[in-house]
């Protein structure tokens, strides 16, 4: 398994006919980031759903931590270690925030006091400490996507994939959202991140996939991928 | 300061109803707070899986026709007594929910609703014809001996009422426990976005599967205790999905997800319901269900919260300075 925390070999996923993902194959290392750019169609949040157990894909294979996971549950990827959040946030609007990400936290910490602890560091670490008893509905929908990150970041992952987060920031926003990717590679976190958002993906990503039409079509540092006739191709038609 | 103020409430409960009896002593008054207990009872019960994991069933009075048959059976066939009885009857339901959850919570919302009406119809109709269970004519749980042994009690209601109220109590006991605990946020997490919750390793089915047990258990002791109140129970009595309408029609008007929601909602349907019949004597047969019709349309359309989501805004609203206190622990 040559070491990779995420290997996904010849993976497609078809809906009646339609291809979403054709014949696609990468991997992830421990802690790497990984932007998964493509234009509206391409297969981004499918493979998403491939990997967190979302859909079941219709060949291929993907292997985690060692283990074949393709084809599991949403909660069996996340008890292995896969969080995700969600293109259009999902937030439970009943909760406030930091209940928000004490369900996260009870993934590994069932008593609801040490889940409560660790729901408040995870907040702190998205900057939305001072938010903790707002109800999750009465959030700016921003901090919704801070939010989901922290839920996500409670249940104790190895890989989280981040379905773009950085849509609609302002580039003040934009920024403190790649430093916060930045932070959570430093724990030991890998992540693959979903982006339209090419000034917040492309200075801290290690590496680009670019999917066009359900295929991938380059992989590389962010400057091959910049220059690739392929994808320039893609983006800006032929 | 916070937690004192909020066991205030539920004290102030106990208190009241722990004292009534030694107040109302006509008998009919006291069989009208026995009703009303009893409907609170069986809302609490329904609110763990309607209410707190979101999941609305119509079904309930398959679990209450299951106590009920259950230690009338027992008692009659094998002479058993009627507390093992109400449990062997708690068990069974728990049976019957888990294998009937397993392919009904593959549905969703409305369609999960209409399965379980379709489920408690068809057992209805399978009693009704079934001679061992001596079908429409009913069964009659033995009389004599009275006593607390054998949960029968000659003409006085009052032990009726203490025993329905310690059945509530424990209702309300297993609600509080599970709103505190891991389970609880799982419930909440499912009812507001499934998916979500799934994503954070949540198994849906496991959870809604732990719902729908305890639900059918408390539901079921209070079939025990029906059959034992009124000595006589049949499918119409039992097993009828007006009972199963009722029970949520309880915990929706009062609150759904809260705790004491369902008391509330039960004193005001059993007040309604009974007061509509003296208003309205024979002449009005049904008028309760117009009742219940007209109660349904309000908090639809005004309190979707019930009437404990209602008195929160309320309190909100005219009482400055609550809100911090309002953060859950």
């Amino acid at each position: 398994m040559s070491g990779a925390l995420l290997s996904v070999s010849a993976l497609t996923k078809a809906f009646d006919g339609l291809v979403a993902n054709r014949d696609i194959g990468f991997a992830v290392g421990v802690g790497e980031i990984v932007g998964l750019i493509g234009p509206n169609g391409a297969g981004k949040t499918t493979l998403f759903n491939c990997l967190a157990g979302f859909h079941r894909p219709t060949a291929g294979q993907v292997v985690f931590d060692g283990q074949d996971i393709t084809g599991v549950e949403p909660d069996e990827a996340a008890a292995l270690g896969i969080a995700r959040t969600f293109q259009i946030v999902r937030v439970f609007h009943s909760m406030t925030a930091l209940e928000n990400v004490m369900v996260g936290a009870m993934l590994h910490h069932k008593r609801v006091g040490h889940a409560r602890e660790v729901a408040r560091r995870e907040l702190d670490f998205v900057g939305l400490g001072h938010r903790a008893a707002a109800a999750a509905g009465e959030l700016t929908v921003s901090e919704q996507k801070r939010l989901e990150v922290a839920r996500a970041l409670a249940s104790g992952p190895k890989l989280i994939l981040l379905d773009e987060v950085m849509a609609g920031l302002n580039q003040t926003e934009v920024r403190e959202a790649s430093g916060l990717v930045r932070r959570i590679r430093e724990r030991g976190i890998a992540s693959i991140i979903v982006e339209h958002v090419m000034e917040g993906i492309m200075p801290i990503a290690d590496r680009i996939l670019v999917l066009d039409y359900g295929a991938k079509i380059a992989d590389g540092t962010p400057a091959e991928i910049a220059r690739d006739p392929a994808v320039i191709a893609a983006y800006l038609g032929e | 300061m916070t937690d004192l103020r909020k066991a205030a409430g539920p004290a102030l409960f106990f208190a009241v109803a722990l004292a009534l009896p030694l107040v109302v002593t006509d008998p009919a008054r006291l069989n009208f707070l026995i009703l009303i207990l009893m409907g609170a009872q069986l809302g609490v019960a329904w609110n763990v899986l309607g209410g707190y994991a979101g999941q609305v069933s119509l079904g309930h009075t398959v679990f209450y026709g299951i106590g009920a048959y259950a230690s009338t059976m027992l008692s009659l066939k094998l002479g058993l007594s009627p507390w093992l009885g109400m449990l062997a009857g708690g068990v069974v339901a728990v049976a019957f929910a888990l294998a009937m959850g397993w392919p009904c919570f593959r549905l969703k919302g409305h369609y999960f609703a209409m399965a379980t009406i379709a489920v408690a119809e068809i057992v209805q109709v399978l009693v009704t014809g079934s001679d061992w269970l001596e079908g429409a004519v009913g069964l009659y749980p033995p009389m004599s001996p009275t006593g607390f042994g054998a949960m029968v009690f000659g003409t006085s209601k009052v032990p009726y009422y203490y025993l329905i109220l310690g059945l509530l109590t424990l209702s309300l006991a297993a609600g509080w426990a599970i709103e505190r605990s891991f389970i609880g946020y799982y419930f909440r997490a499912i009812k507001d976005e499934p998916e979500a919750a799934r994503a954070l390793g949540v198994n849906l089915t496991r959870y809604k599967l732990v719902a729908i047990a305890v639900s059918a258990f408390l539901t079921a002791l209070g079939g025990t205790f029906y059959a034992q109140k009124e000595l006589f129970i049949d499918p119409g009595s039992v097993l009828s999905t007006s009972i199963s309408i009722k029970i949520a029609l309880i915990t929706i008007l009062g609150g759904v997800g809260s705790l004491f929601g369902p008391v509330v909602g039960a004193v005001i349907l059993v007040a309604v319901e009974e007061y509509s019949r003296v208003i309205f004597g024979s002449t009005g047969a049904g008028t309760d269900m117009i009742v219940y019709a007209v109660l349904i349309i309000l908090v639809a359309v005004y309190s979707p919260t019930g009437v404990m989501g209602l008195a929160r805004d309320l309190k909100r609203r005219f009482v400055p300075g609550r809100t911090a206190a309002e953060v859950r622990p």
